[in-house]
This record gives C-alpha cells, structure tokens and sequence, in this order.
C-alpha cells in the first residue's frame, strides 16, 4: 500500500539538548502504529513536529506524496493530520459542539455562528463514536473519558486521515479503554492511519499492527507487532537486557525509628499501627480510596491525628508539624510533582534547594554559589539528565522531573522517607534508577515507606509489605514469599489478619 | 415547572445578581418613600448606563481572561477631543461624536496590540495606557474644562423619550447588540473558548490575537460611548472625568457573575451588576448617607457578590466531586 505520511531524517534541539536525532517514520492508511520510548525519548517532539507545533531542525515531512514545509497547526489540521494530546486541551466552559468545530465553527452570515449546522455535525461525528450525548451542554459536565471521546470526535471533524493519540488511556479505566479501542478499531476500517503513543505494552500488542521504538531522540527500531514480544520492545526502549528489573532486597534490619500507634482520623482512616526501622523498605499497598494518602500525610504532620501516637526516635511526634517533622529528619515525598512537589517555571537548582533555603543562606541571605553547589550536586547524585542547571524543571521529562524532586528531598538528609506512588507515570529507565536510589538509602542505615499502586513494584522493591482496606490496616506481608493474588486478597477486602 | 427550570438554567449564575437586584430594591423601597417613583427609577437607570455600557466591552474582556484598566481615561480622552472638535474647532456635532468614538475604539487596538504583539499582560499594558489617555486628556485641554457644548449633543446626556431617558435607552440597545455577540458570532464564543483554555484554542487554529484585538477595542469603544453620555449629561468635558470609572465598571462585571479567571460570565450579568450599584447609591443618596460612608457599602457589596459566587462555585464542584478544578481556579 502506498505511504500516507512519511518523515525522514528529523532533527530538533532545545536548550542545546538534542530532542530528536535523524528520525524516520512511515505509515500507511488503516494502519494503527505504536510509538514507544521512554519519557524524554523524543516521542512528543516527533508528534509535536508532525502537527505543525514544533519546527524541525533539519529532515522532511511527505504527506501523500507532497512535502510540506513550514508547517503550522492550522495548517497541518487543514491536511488532516489531528493529535489528541495527553492533557486534554478542551475548554469545560463551552458546549460538546462547540468544542469540538472549535476554530473552524460553521458560519451563516461573517462572523455568524450557525449553531444549528454545527450542532448537526457534531451529532453525525459523535454518531460514528457510537457515541450519544447532549451536544448543546458544556463539555465539563462530561465523565473525563467521553471529554476524551469528544476530543478524538473533534480529531475526526477536520476530515483526519493521521490521527496521533497521546497516551490515550492514562486517565481511562480498563472497561473505557476498551470501548476507546473499538472506536480505534472503526476508525482504522475507514482507512484512518493512526499513531498510538503508550506505556502500556499490553495495550500495544493487543491493538497495534506496526511499532516504531524511539531512545534518547534516536529511532532504534520498527516493524510488526506480530513478529516480536513485548520483551523485544522494552529491550529497545531501555537499550539494556533487563535481567533484573528490582534491585536486592535489604539483607538485616536496624532499629526501629518511626512507630505510628493507634492512629485515626474521622472518615479517613482508623487504628492504624506500624514501624518503620533502618535499613528496611515498607512498602504500602492499597487499592484507591484505601486511605493511604491520608494516612501517610497525617504522620508527616499536614494533618494532626484525631488520636493515636507518632513517634519518632522514641521522641513523641505527634502534635508536629511539617516542618519541624523535616527537621528532625522526617519527610513525605507527594504523588503529584507537578501540582504539589515542584516549582515548575524555576530552575533545577532552586527546585532543589526549596525546601531548605538554611543550608544555602549566610545571615540570612541566600547565597548563589551555594544554590549552586548544593543543587548540581543532589541533581547529579539522582544521575538526572539535564542540559543546564539553569534551565527550568518544565522541560524536563516526567522521569527526571521526579528524580529532582527526589534530590530536592534528599538535599535535607533526611532519615525517614515515605514516598507516594513516587514511579507513577515515568519510563522503565528513570523507575530503575529511582529503586536503586531508594535501595541504596535504606542499605546506607535510611528508613524508606512507599505506597504504590502497582503490585509488582511492592512486591519487588519492599522487605515489608503493609495493606490497607477503606481506612484500615488488613495485613502485613514478608515481601520475599507474598504473592500478587495474596496481597490482591488482603486490598479487595477477603483477607484481615487484624480483625477488631 | 419546566419553564422555571429553562429559566434558571439560561439565567445561571445571574439569578443570584438578579435576586439581589430585586432584594435590594425592595429594602429600599422600605427604607424611604422617594426611591419607588418614576421619576427616581429613570434616574437610576440614567446613572447606571453610564457604567453599564462600559461594563458591557469589559465583560468581553474578562471572559478572555484579560482585564482593561484604562477604561476610565479612555472615557476622558475620547469626550475631551469630541469637545474640543464641537467647541473650538466648531465641527459637526456627530462627526465630533464620530470621531471621538474612533478614538476610542483605536486606543483599545492599541492595547490590544500590545496584549497580542509584543506581548504585554493586560493589567500591564492598561495600566500603562491608563496614564498615557489620563495625560493626553490634561495635556489637550491644559486641565480646563470645555464648556458650552451644543444643545443637539447635550440630547445624549439629557433627553428623553417619553418618560425614559435617552442614555437609558442607548444602554438596551447596546446590550442588545453584546449579547449577540457573545453568544452568536465568532467573536464571543471564541472569547469564551480562549479565556477558558487559551492553549486548546491556540492548538484549534483560532487566531487569538485577532479575538483579543477586537474585544478590547470593543471595550474602548463602549467607554468612548459612556464618555459621551458623560459629558452630555455634564455640559462640559473634563481631563478629571471617569477618575475610578475603571474600578466600577470591573465591580458592576464581578457583581454579575463573571470570573475574573476567563472563560464564564454572561452579558445580562453585568447589567444587573451595574444596576446594583446604582441602585445602592441613590438609595444611599436618599437616606442620606455620606459619600465617605457609601464607598465603604459598595466596597462591602463587592466582597459580599464574589464571596457568594465563590461559595456556590465550591458546593456545585463538590457535588460534581471535581474539587480539584476549584482549586486550580484558585490558583489562577
């Protein structure tokens, strides 16, 4: 079949960091293509230079048979060639249809808005969704996955032949996912050619009929799915066997640091006793809504306990707050680094300084060299990759987003460290290395506490696996013989070793 | 029950303003024996348009997410040079108006441009153009007033048809015209979509610079119209006329419902905000009570309006359970 869009020999640079380096990329019409890497291999930007947003260095983009040049957004949609990107970019305030012709509404007289046409046309793009819902009602009334729906439908309003989804499923659930699927599956019977970027390699295998693999801005392989397994894709991806993909486990145990007794919160959790001791990594496991969160938050001090005891070093903690809990060595790293752990639009160096300006302050004026100093230094203990100090953390991968986040907690030394779903999100690569970090802190006499949400990360990484169940503590497992089955027991609420 | 519920749904956020019209009006009604008579009710709304028409190009602006701060010495400029045309000039009344308007209307291009260009945030480049209008206006006229101005423009002030004052009728109509715009053409559902979500906007091909020129040269071109009325109303056209203007008529927006964080807010609100004020003033002016005392009410009056839009925001996320977007609105 012929070739509907093809690029070759792609380059593009940012902040003097190579994004993409002589990039190929073909497809056909009705062919459904993975594009997988790592975070920061390159695929955004790849996606980016092909919808126009981006300009690339160097290469050229063929789109059936003609090549385009200086391409811009509008004009890349005019062709056909539409992305759903991974945060949506809709606007709640305005109507589903409206939405969806945002930008190209139908107009009866200049500058009119024919609401009628265009809520007509929107139904008929919806309808090959199998999708029914009130057009005329603003887009933010909807369920995050039919929001998604109405993106693809806006995707589908240019007349697409390309159609890029970025991370599609991240905010679906599975049953979601699979109606999103049988959408993509219509879609490719009309002869729509369409990218899929995701994570998730089971998903991969079970729509794609093609993959392109992308590291470090470099395209390394491609072909049919069919003709590998998913072993062979993620060998690619992170460009190593992966023999081994958790550290050793901790071989003894120190003493015991932190000890939480008895403690409870109205409608958030109750009863909830554990220790945490040197040398040894707990992990926390529970399915949402278990209370987790709020229970970890609560021994960081964000919230004080209803009753209950915190000790720490047999020192009563339990009326701190956070920063006297960080200054005695105590510290909770939060799930949502961009919302909550990083200052996005500062520097690696003031990101990592941030949490405790003392160190690098004389009289009480902060000194540049010391920023400086201190930052460089956690950054690199975390082996991020960066192009400058000075640049800001937003052009940073997920990956190495939470790698800075983690160095700026580490810059406080602490002695305990719980983490909230601190891989969520980032690629093989940086999920590796942030185990080995953790591994490494608690062999070096650190305490480390984690709450994942995915099973073979607790059973991997923790000595000790502790369970929750709707605000209660239901289990504590010897990481070494528990299985997945036993710990799903213990969450989905069959299974409490601590009836009261 | 179906007509109730269609009404509450089209009124939205409004039927609060609107309730608190109705409150208002009745507690004055109470409160003194001169505020429920014609006459009186025509000179609210007379006092009113003057904020009200400027609120209704400022609406447009803050759906965008954007702010105008020079809509008061837009006003002054724009009714010192139609003044001076008619005075010293001795020009055709309606040209002078015309062009006056004109005057308005590019002041605005030039924040718009600012906005969009080079780009400037709106606070900025309207502050800015706040003091350059502000200046012009005493530079042109040397700080005198303009007196003596014919009697065919003073109709625009002081007319009437029937029992109902001409600037009050210039404000339905004007109203009127912004609502089509906002919710018929490009121009404002656009101003909705980029005020909500300027990236996806930009990301749909919209050309948001266009979009944004023209709402503020809307805005500038409505406070020309409230300059004229102004001084109309005056009989003279001063360098210090429409000093605050600007904080009113972002109040009357803010009091009709429309977030100061872009992409909510109808046109019918910022009428009823502006007929608060007015309102509140000539019955405080009735009862008595000292300037000094009324800027203190109005302020309350403002923080009372957002304090209410805020709380009913939070309870509808709530039940919505999307609490998160309320905090991102906080943020922003």
């Amino acid at each position: 079949m012929d070739k509907l869009l093809e690029m070759k020999g792609i380059s593009k640079s940012f902040y003097g960091t190579q994004a993409l380096k002589d990039v190929n990329i073909k497809i056909e019409p009705g062919e459904i293509q993975a594009v997988c890497g790592e975070n920061g291999a390159g695929k955004s930007t790849l996606m980016n230079i092909m919808t126009g947003i981006l300009q690339p260095n160097e290469g050229e983009i063929i789109f059936e048979g003609e090549k385009l040049t200086n391409l811009d957004p509008r004009t890349a949609q005019e062709k056909g060639i539409s992305i759903v990107h991974q945060e949506l970019s809709l606007c709640p305030e305005v109507s589903v249809a409206e939405n969806i012709f945002m930008g190209r509404v139908p107009e009866k007289k200049r500058g009119m808005v024919n609401f009628k046409e265009m809520r007509k046309e929107a139904e008929k793009v919806l309808k090959r969704l199998n999708l029914d819902i009130d057009v005329k009602q603003p887009l933010g009334k909807l369920g995050i996955s039919e929001q998604q729906m109405v993106e693809i439908a806006k995707a589908l309003s240019i007349n697409a032949k390309i159609l890029i989804l970025d991370e599609p499923t991240s905010s679906l659930t599975e049953s979601e996912s699979q109606i999103l699927f049988d959408n993509l599956l219509r879609l490719k019977k009309e002869g729509i050619a369409i990218f899929f970027i995701s994570h998730r390699l089971k998903e991969i295998f079970q729509i794609c009929d093609s993959f392109t693999v992308l590291r470090d801005g470099v395209h390394v392989g491609d072909g049919r799915v069919a003709d590998v397994d998913p072993d062979d894709i993620v060998r690619m991806m992170v460009g190593r066997e992966l023999d081994q993909a958790y550290p050793d486990k901790g071989t003894e145990v120190g003493q015991n640091i932190l000890t939480v007794e008895n403690i409870s919160r109205k409608d958030e959790f109750e009863n909830i006793s554990f220790e945490v001791n040197e040398k040894e990594i707990v992990g926390l496991f529970g399915l949402i809504g278990a209370g987790r969160s709020e229970a970890m938050q609560t021994v960081f001090g964000i919230n004080q306990p209803d009753s209950g005891k915190i000790k720490l070093f047999d020192k009563d903690i339990t009326a701190n707050n956070t920063r006297e809990n960080i200054d005695q060595g105590l510290i909770y790293i939060t799930e949502d680094r961009k919302e909550q752990g990083l200052f996005l639009d500062m520097d690696l160096n003031a990101n990592v300084v941030a949490a405790d300006l003392e160190q690098v302050s004389e009289n009480s004026l902060v000194k540049k060299k010391k920023v400086k100093d201190i930052g460089g230094k956690f950054v690199d203990i975390m082996n991020t990759k960066y192009a400058s100090l000075d640049q800001p953390v937003k052009s940073l991968s997920g990956g190495n987003q939470q790698k800075v986040l983690l160095a700026k907690w580490l810059a406080v030394d602490p002695r305990v460290l719980i983490l909230d779903e601190p891989t969520r999100g980032i690629d093989v690569g940086a999920k590796f290395e942030i185990h080995t970090t953790l591994r490494e802190l608690s062999n070096n006499g650190h305490a480390v506490m984690f709450i994942s949400s995915e099973l073979p990360e607790i059973l991997g990484l923790s000595d000790r696996i502790l369970i929750m169940h709707q605000g209660k503590l239901v289990g504590e497992l010897d990481a070494d013989t528990a299985t997945e089955e036993e710990v799903m027991m213990y969450a989905s609420g069959r299974k409490n070793d601590f009836e009261n | 029950m179906n007509i109730i519920k269609k009404l509450k749904d089209s009124l939205g956020k409004e039927l609060g303003a609107l309730t608190g019209l109705i409150l208002l009006g009745a507690i004055m009604t109470f409160a003194t024996p001169y505020f429920l008579t014609l006459t009186n009710l025509m000179n609210i709304l007379r006092q009113s348009s003057l904020i009200a028409i400027a609120a209704a190009g400022m609406t447009f602006v803050i759906i965008t997410g954007g702010i105008d701060l020079s809509v008061g010495s837009v006003l002054s400029l724009s009714s010192c040079l139609t003044a001076g045309m008619m005075v010293s000039l001795g020009w055709n009344v309606w040209l002078a108006v015309f062009l006056g308007l004109i005057a308005g209307g590019i002041l605005g291009i030039v924040n718009g441009v600012l906005i969009t260009r080079v780009p400037l945030p709106p606070f900025i480049s309207t502050l800015g153009m706040m003091g350059v209008a502000r200046g012009l206006s005493f530079v042109y006229t040397d700080g005198a007033p303009i007196y003596g101005l014919p009697e065919s423009f003073k109709y625009l002030g002081a007319g009437m048809i029937g029992p109902i004052p001409f600037p009050a009728i210039l404000m339905v109509i004007i109203y009127l015209i912004s609502y089509f715009l906002l919710n018929k053409t490009k121009v404002g559902r656009y101003a909705y979509a980029l005020g909500g979500n300027e990236e996806a906007a930009i990301l749909s091909g919209i050309n948001t610079k266009k979009y944004k020129t023209i709402v503020y040269a809307l805005t500038g071109l409505f406070a020309s119209i409230s300059g004229m009325i102004l001084s109309a109303r005056l009989d003279a056209a001063t360098s210090v006329a429409g000093d605050g203007f600007e904080l009113d008529v972002i109040a009357a927006v803010v009091i009709g419902g429309t977030s100061l964080s872009g992409g909510r807010g109808k046109i019918i609100g910022s009428l009823i905000g502006a007929l608060i004020m007015g309102v509140v003033r000539n019955g405080l002016n009735l009862l008595l009570v000292s300037s000094h005392w009324q800027r203190v009410i109005l302020g309350l009056i403002i923080l009372l309006a957002v304090t209410v839009d805020v709380v009913r925001k939070q309870s509808s996320e709530d039940q919505d359970g999307t609490l998160s977007s309320f905090f991102a609105g906080l943020k922003s």
